[in-house]
């Protein structure tokens, strides 16, 4: 399979705050993947650098092998990209603004008139698509942001923080729509602050901080990586004096309630074990067990301090 | 078609795009319009009237102020407007190069301050101006146009605001200066020594001497000479406008 964008040992600074530093992942082609960090992380920045908006002051950039410095028009081409700070022509209608874009990627005038009619109907904006986009509402917009990453039925979309601020319709449709993309092969490369989102859309994360990335795996894993410890749950059929479960909390956390027992451990394979032993020694019913392994947002937390 | 050949016949191309885009967002506004035909003819008349000069004599200042004015009127609001609307990222994101970006951007202002300048032209001809040569006046108007329009998108590039005011402002300050110095309300030869030092700063002037060519009037520089500093003047600024842009593009984003 091959990468859909290379960042190599990417580093870039202003004036002495450096934004970016050293940093290297990569994206496979076909997979979503979520970029994440705080405000001031150097998301944005990396991001920029990506599309080729800014060039990086060292490493190498490659979207499907085009380096984005020796070759920005080719790279581009590549690209479908809804930037953070961006905006459709509100002077213009929004069938002049995907024709605009669709020119500017170079689809002839017939298919770019096909495809803009499929995509406003799916986002829902043919009925306005004469319509200045200064009435439109933002969420709207952003739809129609989405359209014109769309127009030249790129193989890889960037997209920052592409729901943020949004109702839920156009949330939902939105998500729908890059869900589609991916199960078609497109890759999805997206940044945002929203952890449900990248729970639900992504299956690899990168988390950046303070300028480098802290974690690259798949979403499970960030999860798992920020807690040694799990949370074990067990339910019993009956209540009983559990205060022998006690013993094997590792971190002195052990909370009863009714039936219900939860306890801090480290090997669950080897506590699972003694806990059906116990049930079975004092003939109890285990009726529900389960880990609790922390949300992304407790481990985007824990791992960046915010 | 050779690959350098292809890459900067589709790079035109969507530089033919933004001039599309240009004039159906700004040029085609009704105010835009009639402030490139009104200030340059209210300027006029306010030097014309209750002055014993004719209208042949004044015609080559009219001309000038015209061309000037009306191709530098929205080239320097572009990029402030596009980076405060916050459009001018997105369209730097597509496969475009900003040289083909700002080529758009001047070939609107050329279009819309050629047309502008076509009014007194043809008012002219209507009042029986004579020209003794409509070749040259035509090019002199299409090389001049398009220096000024070069001009416009420099006037924007320092410093990297998104606020169109203050580059308006800016912009004043340079524009009306340049005609004063610029040989349009006095012909050059009229001038002491220290000003035709100074006007020889001013593309304007230039154009202004060739008009009065194309008129049967006495030219002050050589035609050979006012040709070549309106097309390589042109040329520069547009090569030092993309090239300042291209240093401050990132500010706009900030």
């Amino acid at each position: 399979m091959r990468n859909a964008i290379e960042v190599v040992n990417v580093s870039k600074s202003f004036g002495a705050i450096k934004a970016v530093d050293n940093v290297s992942f990569t994206v496979k082609e076909g997979e979503i993947f979520g970029f994440l960090g705080p405000n001031g992380a150097g998301k944005t920045t990396t991001m920029r650098m990506i599309t080729g908006l800014i060039k990086p002051d060292s490493g190498v950039i490659r979207i499907f092998g085009v380096d984005i410095l020796r070759d920005h028009i080719k790279a581009k081409q590549l690209m479908g990209i809804l930037p953070e700070m961006s905006n459709a022509y509100i002077d213009l209608s929004a069938w002049d603004n995907l024709m605009l874009v669709g020119g500017l990627y170079g689809v002839p005038k017939k298919i770019c008139e096909e495809r803009g009619e499929r995509l406003l109907k799916q986002f829902k904006l043919f009925d306005r698509r004469n319509q200045l986009v200064k009435g439109f509402s933002k969420g709207m917009k952003q739809r129609l942001l989405v359209c014109m990453a769309l127009i030249h039925e790129p193989i890889l979309l960037l997209l920052d923080e592409p729901t943020s601020g949004l109702d839920v319709e156009s949330t939902i449709l939105i998500r729908e729509v890059l869900k589609k993309l991916n199960e078609n092969g497109v890759t999805v490369f997206i940044t945002t602050h929203n952890m449900d989102e990248a729970s639900r859309l992504c299956e690899r994360v990168a988390i950046m901080h303070h300028g480098k990335i802290i974690v690259t795996d798949t979403v499970d894993n960030v999860r798992d990586k920020t807690e040694r410890f799990k949370i074990l749950e067990v339910i019993f059929d009956k209540a009983a004096d559990f205060t022998e479960l006690a013993s094997l909390s590792v971190n002195g956390d052990f909370n009863v309630s009714g039936e219900r027992v939860r306890v801090v451990v480290e090997d669950v394979d080897s506590v699972v074990n003694r806990i059906v032993d116990y049930a079975r020694n004092n003939s109890i019913r285990i009726i529900s067990l389960n880990t609790l392994s922390p949300s992304l947002e407790e481990a985007f937390i824990k791992l960046t301090g915010s | 078609m050779s690959d350098s050949s292809s890459y900067y016949l589709n790079q035109f191309k969507r530089s033919l795009l933004i001039v599309k885009k240009n004039v159906k967002v700004y040029y085609s506004k009704g105010p835009v319009i009639i402030f490139g035909v009104v200030l340059p003819m209210f300027l006029f008349l306010a030097y014309f009237i209750g002055r014993n000069i004719s209208l042949h004599e004044a015609f080559p200042g009219l001309l000038g102020m015209t061309v000037f004015f009306s191709s530098t009127s929205v080239g320097p609001t572009i990029a402030p407007w596009e980076s405060r609307l916050k459009t001018l990222e997105r369209l730097i994101c597509s496969p475009i190069s900003l040289w083909s970006i700002f080529l758009g951007d001047v070939l609107s202002s050329f279009l819309f301050g050629f047309l502008i300048s076509l009014i007194p032209l043809i008012l002219g001809l209507i009042l029986e101006v004579a020209f003794i040569n409509y070749f040259l006046i035509v090019g002199v108007l299409i090389l001049g146009t398009m220096c000024f329009s070069a001009f416009s998108i420099l006037l924007s590039a320092y410093p990297p605001s998104d606020m169109p005011s203050t580059i308006m402002m800016l912009t004043s300050l340079i524009r009306f200066p340049l005609i004063f110095i610029s040989g349009v309300f006095a012909p050059l030869s009229a001038l002491p020594s220290w000003g035709i030092i100074l006007s020889s700063i001013s593309p304007l002037t230039y154009f202004v001497d060739l008009t009065r060519v194309a008129l049967g009037g006495g030219n002050y520089y050589p035609l050979y000479l006012d040709l070549i500093i309106l097309a390589v003047v042109g040329v520069l600024f547009f090569i030092v406008a993309v090239s300042i842009h291209k240093h401050t593009i990132l500010k706009r984003f900030s």
